[in-house]
């Protein structure tokens, strides 16, 4: 693995760290949602800058362009954090209809009690 | 360790907190069991609180046992986790003109004849929020090492970035007044393990923070519902928030003193 795409990769990562600090810092991303980010932006930092250990799991695997193993896990860590991502929204989208609910049952029985409702 | 903090005990309890319209805050998740106990236990020390049960999605009796207990309830349309029922408490006493919030648990491991020495500071100005620490010599609190380690990890911490000893950031037995109360109900941590970083918060805007020594009773009922994975995720997120709030300005405006 040539010493540029090491540090291309070990740039990239930097970058997404950065970003992701300060998406957390400007309160646009919740801390228990960026936990996933940053742990994908600390593994392919640190595989791309200690080359000794991407190329040994590359070996372990069968890869035989290090550089390879390193899409290869990017790509694993991504696929995680989506299946997190359709998890939340799921819980999300059930909340929603929850609270739809709650909300139209509570203006019906607001109306039956003879209070007005807000519009 | 930090002896100064700890406050003298009062001489006349009755008069700490007499004027003062206080809230309790319970959160509770399927405590229906005990609450009615606990909540039975506040008013024979205090007639004039007004115990405030959040209810955060629970699926037994714990909103019918709390109301037949005499405490307002306030049920969530779903579990929210106890940052936001916690917070939801403290909008509620504020909207309310509560003075004095407290915070405490529903199980019956916090206390409430200690409910006068956690207020006294408030009462005298001295605080703007009290945590009643497990670690000031009161009683043994006996929890399980791993658990202890945490606490103390965590207390270090907080008392390192906010720089002021605290012995017992994840208390969750406190008071807190009106300008803590504008804070939280604008501005609250989510999830569990909230405590440490609404400590930290809360000295970040410059409220006066206060340890008091409590005894911690053995959770009377039920266990911990923080399993170790879980308490391993909220506290990498809470060293998370920590540190990222180290960079963060304040924006929140408080409520001045009337």
């Amino acid at each position: 693995m040539t010493l540029r795409i090491s540090f291309i990769a070990a740039g990239a990562a930097i970058l997404l760290l950065v970003v992701i600090f300060e998406l957390i810092r400007s309160r646009r991303l919740q801390e228990r949602y960026a936990v996933l980010w940053l742990l994908t932006g600390f593994v392919l930092l640190v595989l791309a800058l200690w080359r000794g250990a991407l190329g040994t799991l590359a070996d372990a695997v069968g890869i035989h362009y290090p550089p390879s193993a390193l899409f290869v896990i990017a790509a694993a860590f991504i696929i995680i954090v989506l299946l997190h991502y359709s998890t939340v929204i799921s819980d999300l989208s059930e909340r929603n209809t929850t609270l739809a609910q709650r909300l139209a049952l509570l203006e019906k029985q607001l109306e039956e009690t003879g209070g007005r409702s807000p519009d | 360790m930090a002896e100064s903090l700890v406050t003298q005990r009062p001489v006349a309890p009755s008069r700490v907190r007499a004027g003062l319209r206080r809230a309790a805050i319970m959160p509770a998740l399927n405590e229906g069991d005990q609450i009615a106990a606990v909540i039975a236990e506040i008013y024979a020390v205090d007639p004039d609180i007004e115990v405030v049960v959040i209810d955060d999605g629970s699926t037994d009796n714990t909103a019918a046992e709390a109301r037949r207990a005499g405490a307002e309830v306030i049920r969530l349309p779903y579990n929210l986790g106890i940052g936001g029922a916690v917070q939801t408490g403290y909008k509620y006493a504020f909207e309310h003109g509560f003075q004095i919030a407290f915070q405490i648990d529903g199980d019956g491991q916090h206390d409430p004849s200690e409910l006068d020495a956690i207020v006294e500071p408030i009462a005298r100005d001295e605080a703007d929020i009290v945590i009643g620490s497990r670690f000031l010599g009161l009683g043994e609190y006996k929890a399980p090492p791993i658990r202890r380690v945490g606490i103390s990890i965590f207390a270090r911490l907080v008392s390192a970035v906010i720089r002021q000893p605290l012995s017992d950031t994840s208390s969750s037995f406190r008071a807190v007044n009106r300008r803590a109360m504008s804070l939280f109900a604008q501005e609250y941590p989510h999830g569990y393990l909230e405590t440490v970083e609404a400590t930290v918060l809360a000295s970040k805007h410059g409220l006066r923070l206060m340890e008091v020594p409590v005894h911690v009773r053995q959770r009377m009922f039920g266990r911990s519902s923080l399993t170790v994975p879980l308490a391993s995720f909220y506290a990498i997120k809470v060293l998370l928030a920590v540190f990222v709030g180290m960079f963060r300005r304040t924006t929140i405006q408080l409520e001045e003193d009337e």
